[in-house]
């Protein structure tokens, strides 16, 4: 893989909702890249015709049956809620 | 016009179950903020997803009703963005793997019919509801959340923006008929975003594309499509670009507005839903589902024509509401003339709830009440001019119409002696009239006619008063 | 022989003979917590006053109702939900988070009538390998006060060590309840995926999280781990076997028992302590009837990479929900929406986090999917198929659990490759889903070495047997370390 940039890695922190100083964009693009060189390991196997899992166990069909019971008391559900207004949560304005 | 304009719809559909899409809080439209969550819902630390069966069940169902493949295997996955009505961060929905595919509808604008394709059908949970105060801060109801969705892409096969609404009448009639949703979009059952390009005619490639969101009714849908063609043309004929991005229709201008440029692509980091596991459809499954699926719009309409007689355009707008239809069915069983009850169902049933905003069920009208006062109109003892003042008791409070008729004493006058007694009368008071009429003026009657159902407060048999005026007239 | 030794049947008979309460239980057990959390600081929250209560409300129980655990001081790691008891994974971002609901484990040791004394110390999210990574502490390994206890629950591990209490859970992702286990000198058991609930437990990721026990004795593992198995409808991939009595497959008997030992787990960066104490270990089982053979894993070098992409992947989703909306941490300074998660996330993650959750949103970012996570997903199908292949012909696998003993606090937590480094063996049983125990088989400079036994899925019942027969054989687990003396028991 090409080397990580430090414009990548504040494209990556952006997606991820993390806010990094140029200082620390610079020390997490080293790691990073460290890291991802290692990764690079995995393209000595031929995975052409291999199927991907996702998960170990072969179980399909797990369903519920479709029975609702009552929801949240709203003075619980806003238990750990840091600010609300009328019984709805609180969030600041979005800026496009 | 220059262009050839390319729509294709994304429909929002959420599906009338009991429980949430992945968690057992009530799935229930309407309640107080915040009171139907739990901690699923709410994505506290720690908690999982269990798929709703019924869920599944009904998304089948709608698929196969909108001709799709089912995909026998199936899975979900995570779409990853960031927004307070959305309290995981990730949404689970389908990404490559989505249970129906390669779908049709076939809709009928002025006459033409076409087939609209339909990419895919999918699952997915519905977000919560974000209000914007205007005070520097939003506010979250999480009720909504979990809510379970389909969403149903279409092809870019749509051309006109009356195309795009008979499409969106059509699957909303179809998605109705099977039950699976109420599709009132005034409650957000029923949700639409569309996209639209323009490219010169004759071009193989797709112009750019906007995303119009904000649709919020089926009129919205064809204007917001219609300014959105004639913005994208004054654009490019002055030489300007389109850019990739998402607008809103204005429903107090009639204008799009840009929401916000599109950066590349949006990432969504899809990925296989580690939480839940795949769902295979074996032919027993979907079997028991298709069984489950009643007469659709088209085959009920084709029946109207051929066992009913009814014009194609009679048979399309009857069966377009279920509502409206099952009612019809229900007025012919009981009794009533087929042409009769589909008349007044189109005509004053439909007037009236259109006047009053209300849905059938909202009404005190029954199709025996109906079926009653059709029959005292078929045997003569009511008009149908009569028959308009039973029908607004019938639908306002209900009852039977015979008894309406004989407490308001609202039966025809079909005996001859009384009827030539009212008709002598008018000849007497008209001297003037029956000059008129031997001179040719054919309009005295009609005044004539007029005079005597006034005097008759418009309960005289019309035929039969007709027929004894000009016996009468032509004695003088 | 003092309280902390004693095993959960010792327990149960003092209390049953009326030597002591169940109340006099839990007082001591607090007892010992304070006099030794200033030198270990396993727990992160005391549930003192509830435990308490519940204590003296359940010395009213009669015996007949009591199962083997009843009235047992237990710890749980701070990534399980307690209802109304602070729980935080051991991150800023969870501080003072009040769960309203418990994790289904925490349901299952209040019916098995465990008392829960508090919750432990760990990495953040599970996220390390030394419990370096806690927000709120470091965890110190009894053993030695200037190593770590491993991590990720390192507190989970390092609490039964110092005897404060008899039986902890942990969680184990890559390795997170075995490599603490054998840092500590300590019995940790990962079962297989599926086997325990993972509702309640903070998902770091998802696919590979699994809840396990961690004791001092094999027979105590084995006896938890039949109180919090089972499937749970609220768990999708939990799953729907039948549960043994684990403590019945302890029958001393392993005659004839085929282990296969993976030369791959004996290679470069495997210190000659670690492996000379599992070849001696491979001696006493084969003295007892099994039969050892070399085999390969032969795709074990991939495990790390393959790890580090999918759950790196995983937890960048799971993690994306701690936003300050619903709870846990809220910046202070955010003008509006974009700010407000930006803040609130880079002041409430820790560094390890972060780079996880970068490395993760980058490799599940289009145009990188397909070289990085699906690849990992392929090679974790070749993985998997390493172990499918040996489980035919042999009945366990066996190897070290860690290839060194603990280190030195803060000697290599600015080196996240060597600290990776550290989960090389224990990695590939996670990507698999099958069953491993770490159980004490040595010392390295007086610190404790850990042999990991490796089964097939759902056979946990040979795992705690050949565990149980390595535990009689051997004097390992009689070792105490040096914090014990002077501390109350």
């Amino acid at each position: 893989m090409a080397k990580m940039t430090k414009e990548e890695v504040i494209e990556v922190a952006h997606l991820a909702r993390l806010a990094i100083t140029d200082e620390e964009a610079e020390h997490f693009a080293d790691q990073l890249e460290a890291i991802t060189n290692a990764m690079e390991l995995l393209n000595e196997l031929d995975t052409e015709n291999v199927e991907p899992t996702t998960h170990v166990l072969q179980m399909v069909n797990v369903l519920r049956e479709d029975k609702s019971i009552p929801g949240l008391d709203r003075e619980l559900m806003l238990k750990n809620v840091k600010e609300h207004e009328g019984g709805q949560v609180k969030v600041p304005t979005i800026l496009e | 016009m220059n262009f050839e304009t390319i729509i294709g719809l994304e429909v929002h559909v959420e599906l009338k179950t009991d429980s949430k899409m992945f968690s057992p809080a009530p799935a229930h439209f309407g309640a107080e903020p915040n009171t139907n969550t739990n901690v699923i819902d709410l994505g506290y630390p720690g908690v999982l997803p269990v798929v709703n069966k019924r869920a599944v069940d009904w998304a089948m169902k709608a698929a196969l009703a909108l001709n799709c493949e089912i995909t026998r295997h199936t899975k979900f996955d995570r779409k990853n963005y960031f927004y307070p009505d959305n309290p995981k961060a990730y949404q689970i929905s389908q990404f490559d793997q989505p249970i129906g595919e390669h779908g049709w509808i076939e809709i009928e604008v002025k006459g033409e019919k076409k087939r609209i394709g339909i990419t895919r059908l999918h699952m997915e949970e519905d977000a919560g509801k974000l209000t914007h105060t205007g005070n520097g801060h939003s506010l979250v109801d999480f009720n909504r959340q979990g809510t379970p969705l389909i969403e149903i892409v279409s092809e870019p096969d749509i051309r006109t923006a009356d195309e795009a609404y008979a499409y969106l009448e059509k699957i909303k009639a179809i998605i109705q008929y099977t039950g699976v949703s109420d599709v009132r979009m005034e409650e957000g059952s029923l949700r639409c975003d569309a996209n639209i390009s323009l490219r010169p005619f004759g071009q193989d490639e797709f112009g750019t594309k906007t995303e119009l969101k904000n649709l919020n009714s089926f009129n919205f849908v064809r204007k917001g499509i219609e300014h959105e063609q004639i913005r994208q043309e004054q654009v490019l004929l002055a030489g300007g670009i389109i850019e990739q991005e998402t607008r809103r229709y204005d429903e107090s201008t009639g204008k799009t507005l840009l929401m916000r440029v599109k950066e590349g692509s949006d990432d969504y980091r899809y990925f296989p839903e580690p939480d839940l596991v795949d769902i295979i459809i074996d032919d027993a499954w979907l079997e028991r589902v298709r069984a489950e699926i009643p007469e659709l719009p088209d085959a009920r309409k084709a029946r109207y024509v051929s066992e009913l007689g009814m014009s194609s355009y009679d048979a399309m707008v009857l069966t377009l509401a279920k509502p409206i239809s099952d009612f019809f069915e229900a007025t012919v069983a009981a009794g009533a003339d087929a042409k009769l009850s589909s008349n007044w169902l189109m005509g004053e049933v439909s007037a009236y709830l259109n006047a009053e905003q209300k849905e059938l069920s909202d009404t005190a009208l029954t199709p025996e009440g109906l079926a009653g006062m059709i029959k005292l109109i078929s045997d003569g003892t009511i008009s149908s001019k009569i028959a308009k003042k039973v029908f607004k008791e019938l639908i306002e409070k209900g009852g039977d119409a015979n008894d309406i008729v004989k407490a308001k004493g609202l039966v025809q006058i079909s005996d001859e002696n009384t009827l030539r007694e009212f008709v002598t009368t008018a000849l007497d008071n008209n001297p003037q009239s029956i000059e008129d009429f031997k001179n040719g003026k054919d309009r005295a009657i009609g005044f004539l006619v007029g005079q005597i159902m006034k005097q008759t407060k418009g309960q005289a048999n019309p035929p039969l008063l007709n027929k004894i005026l000009l016996a009468e007239i032509a004695k003088r | 022989m003092s309280l902390v030794e004693k095993t959960a049947a010792q327990l149960q008979e003092m209390i049953h003979t009326k030597e002591m309460t169940i109340a006099e239980l839990t007082q001591k057990a607090f007892d010992r917590i304070e006099a030794l959390e200033p030198k270990v600081d396993a727990f992160l929250a005391l549930n003192k006053e509830r435990a308490t209560q519940q204590a003296g409300e359940m010395d009213k129980v009669p015996f007949a109702d009591r199962g083997p655990l009843f009235g047992l001081p237990i710890g749980v790691k701070d990534n399980i939900v307690t209802e109304g008891l602070e729980t935080t994974a051991s991150s800023r971002i969870l501080e003072g988070f009040n769960p309203i609901y418990n994790a289904t484990v925490v349901e299952k040791l209040k019916e098995a009538g465990m008392v829960t004394v508090g919750k432990l110390n760990m990495d953040e999210f599970a996220m390390g390998s030394s419990n370096e990574n806690s927000y709120y502490k470091k965890t110190k390994n009894p053993w030695n006060l200037e190593t770590v206890p491993g991590g990720s629950s390192g507190g989970s591990a390092a609490a039964v060590a110092a005897g404060e209490v008899p039986f902890t859970l942990g969680s184990d992702t890559g390795g997170s309840i075995r490599q603490p286990a054998a840092f500590c000198g300590v019995v940790g058991m990962k079962p297989t995926y599926g086997r325990v609930s993972r509702f309640g437990l903070i998902a770091y990721a998802s696919s590979l999280d699994q809840i396990g026990p961690i004791t001092r004795t094999v027979k105590d593992n084995a006896l938890l781990l039949n109180a919090i198995s089972g499937h749970d409808d609220k768990d999708s991939t939990s799953a729907n076997v039948e549960v043994p009595d684990f403590t019945a497959a302890l029958t001393g008997d392993i005659t004839g028992l085929r282990i296969g030992v993976p030369k791959e787990y004996f290679g470069e960066g495997v210190g000659e302590a670690a492996k000379q104490a599992v070849l001696d270990a491979l001696k006493v089982l084969e003295e007892r009837g099994a039969i050892c053979e070399e085999i390969s894993l032969p795709h074990s070098k991939y495990a790390l990479a393959t790890y580090y992409l999918l759950a790196s992947s995983e937890a960048s989703s799971n993690l994306s929900r701690f936003d300050g909306i619903r709870y846990g941490y809220r910046t202070e300074k955010a003008g509006n929406l974009l700010e407000f998660y930006m803040n609130t996330r880079s002041e409430g993650f820790g560094d390890e986090v972060k780079r996880r959750i970068m490395l993760g949103t980058y490799a599940l970012s289009s145009g990188y999917y397909d070289a990085y996570y699906k690849k990992a997903q392929k090679v974790r199908t070749l993985i998997k198929k390493d172990f499918d292949d040996a489980f035919e012909k042999y009945d366990v696998i066996i190897g070290p659990t860690t290839p060194t003993p603990a280190f030195k606090i803060g000697e290599i937590i600015d080196d996240p490759l060597t600290m990776y480094a550290n989960d090389i063996l224990t990695i590939p049983v996670n990507l698999a889903g099958v069953p491993a125990i770490s159980v004490p088989c040595g010392f390295d400079n007086g610190l404790p070495l850990g042999l990991q036994i490796i089964g097939k899925y759902f056979d946990e019942e040979t795992v705690y047997r050949v565990a149980d027969v390595f535990e009689q054989a051997t004097d390992f687990h009689k070792k105490t370390p040096q914090t014990w003396e002077g501390a109350a028991q």
